[in-house]
């Protein structure tokens, strides 16, 4: 038993070196269009690692992933951006302090970005963690539309309407593929202990959890609170990739997607959604040909706005009507099946 | 043996439903120890007890006194930790859960580690999560289900069903155990099993047991004491002998006729 | 503020809080049917503006005709996303409708990217619609008049339909238990198709209005209409028809009073609602008519 745990450190350790030699490799040598969907890939498996953790696991379904997301971008690229280019940016009305002069190393302000993001989940967890179901979402909706509207209505802080430009582009493959694993490892953490084993329970039967002694609000809160942060956390890192942020890029099709991958992945499996973040990550970056002109030959296509998403939604609409259980179901990868694939070959032969 | 400490005592306890009375003046005084039953025909309220006395209702009137604590109005939870164990009527597994799964949710109540000392991995945590795993198979042994310990509950039969919900039960350390029909949908051989394994569970981990049951053979062949419910009002009370030879229990039971024709 | 200001913010809450009223209709009747919030109702109400001014400029229909027919088409469509989308999944957990539903919110906005383009579209209206009315000083539009009237007029028929026909009977007996019903003989599927249908009528009339009272045309023009409706039904309490009219109106008119009586507080107008809705959460979860729906031990 101790061999074999040993055995999974060490496989483990050798897939995060080839990882970060692909990463190496990417760096030196994919032009720069290449390696911002690979950092995408990143983000948005952070984002739905999140959301899975919240949904999948916990039987959360929550709506509310672009308000974190949105506060977490605000936050980081507040804590990033020089005090003289706010200063220069702010046309509508000057900064207010303390936001005019607050400044703090990236690492330092992606974790500040997560924690006020989960800070806004236990203010926002308490009235509406109490609900179940469609309310739930419906609620958590509402606070991230609301986080939106106030977002357009506070330029003193914000700027406004007009959003933030020019955020430094610290974001790397390296911030966010550290990021991403730090949070499967949370995520897998959770999951495999004996708490993990109590969300899940609280999924199935909350009634039943509450009669063995589980104080549901709790672990709800907590589940939802470390999910928070970490949307937090995505959001942050999305700002300083893409360096403009503002209000209306953190509507309802933000959560979609990351509720898509998650739904694609397969509800409360983890390897499901790391592979679906990378499918459909891949797959909107693909789709955007779609909208663009084409030329075949001679032949000159005019793009067609909005096929994109009609394209992407009916996709989530036929997983949900012919396989609403994901990619992955409830599976996971585990060393043992994949040395079998192996070893089974081995035998065949 | 009528000097034994009571642990749990209920005092005019009383459920509305709006304008229904589901419950009245539920008077009872169980001794430690002791194997007592609950029965009465359907719709009598025997369950609203149940839930009254695991914190899932907030009883409308009177006092639930565990261990000279009055309890009444406690959130289910806290009743739980409290040391009241209970099992449900239409068997409420986690059904995506192992059978193992299962039974550590129930031992959670007792770990003092918890999620962040398993992401910091402490030593401490992985002591605890292993203790807490070994305590939850020594229950699944304790109910015979050893060799379906990592199969999903949810797909068990109905028998190891019951068995797997009473193992999750004790894993939360109770002294006090509500079972709630647990011979439901069992036939004579598994009623049988069962009678043996109730007296089993009590003396092997020191438990008060209340149970709320239709099937006769099994409350009075197991059950010390008992209470006749009927539209929410104890009709009677006592030993088995007396309760089977008493004629308002027949009466609600079987129908005025059937007294009359004895 | 004078008392003529005030009355013809009066007129204006009451011309929203109607268009409101009409489309939390659908979203009630469903919810109490199914148990699903219908995520596409947003755009079967869009759907309807746009059918109706397609008929308009493009078929160059008479005004009534072009808004039956649209109302006909949008509750077609209404009954089609039902089948297509919702029916294979009434066994299935209610999340996978819900979910369902958005991909079908988002596939509709985003095909009528790819028909109508997003450019918002200015509506042509018809000049008894718009031409001012003075009468002692309360200059009144008499659409805010007109349409107030219209939406009482169809929420009383539906009202007729629901608790005076055997339709309507259906729909009542599904709403307290689906299985049941099935069992006495209720033809289910035909009862629930009829419910969306209906549903959709009353969105695709609300949306017609809408287009005519802020005169543009826009694929996303349901997306916040129809969140708002569905608050006005959870405040109204979800299920009852009564309440969505009530919770409609009364969000129609918090909406028009704070703006008008607290101008800065403007920018923040489409977040009243969902304030609104976390406080109802809070302190009354079943709205004002709702039932209680208690989780069974």
């Amino acid at each position: 038993m101790d061999a074999k745990l040993k055995r999974n450190y060490i496989l483990t350790g050798v897939a995060v070196l080839i990882l970060a030699l692909f990463l190496f490799w990417a760096g030196k040598n994919l032009d720069g269009y290449k390696i911002q969907i690979l950092n995408l890939i990143a983000v948005n498996i952070i984002l739905a690692l999140s959301l899975n953790l919240i949904y999948g696991f916990t039987g959360l379904f929550s709506l509310g992933h672009a308000g974190f997301m949105a506060i977490g971008a605000y936050t980081c690229s507040l804590l990033i951006l020089p005090a003289a280019q706010k200063h220069a940016m702010y046309i509508l009305q000057a900064p207010m302090w303390p936001f005019s002069v607050m400044h703090a190393p990236f690492f330092l302000a992606i974790l500040i970005a997560g924690l006020v993001a989960a800070l806004f989940g236990i203010i926002i967890g308490f009235p509406v963690l109490r609900l179940g179901g469609d309310y739930l979402g419906i609620a958590t909706l509402g606070f991230a539309e609301i986080i939106r509207v106030v977002a357009n209505n506070i330029p003193r802080v914000t700027n406004g309407a007009l959003g933030l430009k020019g955020i430094p582009p610290y974001s790397n493959l390296w911030w966010n593929y550290g990021w991403c694993l730090l949070t499967l490892y949370v995520i897998i953490r959770l999951v495999k202990s004996n708490f993990g084993n109590t969300l899940k329970a609280i999924r199935d039967d909350e009634v039943a959890a509450r009669a063995m002694g589980i104080d549901t609000f709790r672990c709800r809160m907590t589940s939802f609170v470390i999910g928070a942060f970490f949307a937090g956390v995505g959001g942050a890192l999305l700002a300083s990739l893409i360096t403009t942020i503002d209000p209306k890029m953190f509507n309802f099709i933000l959560t979609f997607n990351v509720l898509m991958i998650v739904v694609a992945g397969g509800l409360g499996s983890i390897t499901g959604t790391v592979l679906a973040g990378v499918v459909i990550t891949v797959l909107l970056e693909w789709l955007r040909f779609v909208e663009n002109p084409v030329t075949i030959g001679s032949l000159t296509l005019q793009g067609v706005p909005g096929m994109r998403m009609v394209v992407f939604s009916v996709a989530l609409l036929f997983i949900i009507l012919f396989r609403h259980q994901g990619i992955m179901g409830k599976r996971e990868f585990n060393w043992d099946w994949f040395l079998g694939l192996f070893r089974r070959r081995g035998e065949a032969r | 043996m009528s000097d034994r400490r009571i642990v749990l005592e209920t005092k005019n306890l009383t459920m509305r439903f709006g304008g229904l009375i589901a419950v009245k003046n539920f008077d009872i005084q169980i001794q430690k120890g002791r194997i007592v039953g609950l029965i009465g025909p359907n719709g009598a309220g025997k369950t609203t007890c149940f839930n009254m006395i695991t914190g899932f209702y907030k009883p409308t009137e009177g006092q639930i006194l565990f261990e000279g604590q009055n309890i009444s109005g406690w959130p289910p939870h806290k009743v739980c930790s409290g040391g009241i164990a209970r099992t449900f009527q239409n068997i409420r597994l986690f059904h995506t859960a192992t059978v193992l799964e299962n039974v550590m949710v129930g031992a959670r109540v007792r770990q003092h580690t918890t999620w962040w000392h398993a992401l910091l991995g402490l030593p401490s945590y992985w002591k605890e999560e292993r203790e807490i795993r070994d305590k939850s198979m020594y229950l699944i042994e304790a109910v015979g289900l050893q060799k379906l310990a990592d199969e999903q509950s949810g797909g068990l039969p109905y028998g190891a069903q019951r068995r797997l919900e009473i193992a999750r039960a004790l894993a939360t350390d109770p002294s006090f155990l509500l079972l709630d029909e647990p011979a439901a949908g069992m036939n004579a051989n598994e009623t049988q099993e069962l009678m043996g394994f109730v007296k089993d569970i009590r003396s092997r981990f020191d438990l008060t047991i209340l149970l709320i049951e239709h099937d006769m053979k099994v409350v009075m062949g197991i059950c010390e004491h008992m209470w006749v419910l009927d539209y929410g009002v104890t009709i009677a009370e006592g030993k088995p002998e007396e309760i089977q030879a008493n004629t308002r229990v027949i009466e609600a039971y079987l129908g005025e006729e059937f007294v009359h024709d004895a | 503020m004078s008392l003529a200001m005030f009355v013809q913010h009066l007129f204006n809450a009451l011309t929203l809080g109607s268009l409101y009223a009409l489309i939390a209709i659908g979203y009630t009747m469903v919810y109490g049917i199914l148990r699903l919030i219908n995520f596409a109702h947003g755009e079967i109400f869009m759907m309807g503006a746009y059918f109706v001014f397609w008929g308009v400029t493009l078929f160059h229909l008479p005004w009534p005709i072009a808004v039956i027919g649209a109302i006909l088409v949008t509750s077609m469509a209404g009954i089609m996303v039902d089948r297509v989308a919702y029916k294979p999944l009434r066994n299935a957990p209610r999340i996978s409708a819900l979910i369902s539903s958005i991909g079908v919110s988002f596939f509709l906005q985003n095909f009528a990217i790819v028909v109508f383009s997003a450019i918002p579209r200015a509506v042509q209206r018809p000049d008894w619609l718009v031409k001012v009315i003075v009468i002692d000083k309360i200059r009144i539009l008499p659409l805010t008049l007109v349409f107030p009237v219209l939406s009482f007029i169809l929420m009383m028929g539906l009202l007729y339909v629901v608790y005076r026909t055997k339709p309507g009977l259906g729909m009542r007996a599904i709403s307290k238990d689906i299985e049941t019903s099935r069992l006495m003989g209720v033809p289910v599927n035909r009862i629930i198709a009829i419910t969306f249908g209906m549903g959709s009528a009353l969105a695709a009339a609300s949306g017609i209005m809408w287009a005519l009272r802020y005169p543009q045309l826009q694929p996303v023009m349901g997306v916040i209409p129809g969140f708002k409706a569905f608050i006005a039904a959870v405040f109204g309490g979800i299920g009852s028809i009564q309440g969505a009219v009530i919770g409609g109106l009364v969000l129609g008119f918090i909406e028009i009073m704070i703006v008008a009586f607290l101008p800065t507080l403007a920018g923040y107008r489409d977040a009243f609602a969902f304030v609104l809705l976390i406080i109802i959460l809070l302190i009354m979860p079943t709205g004002l008519m709702g039932e209680k729906l208690e989780d069974k031990v």
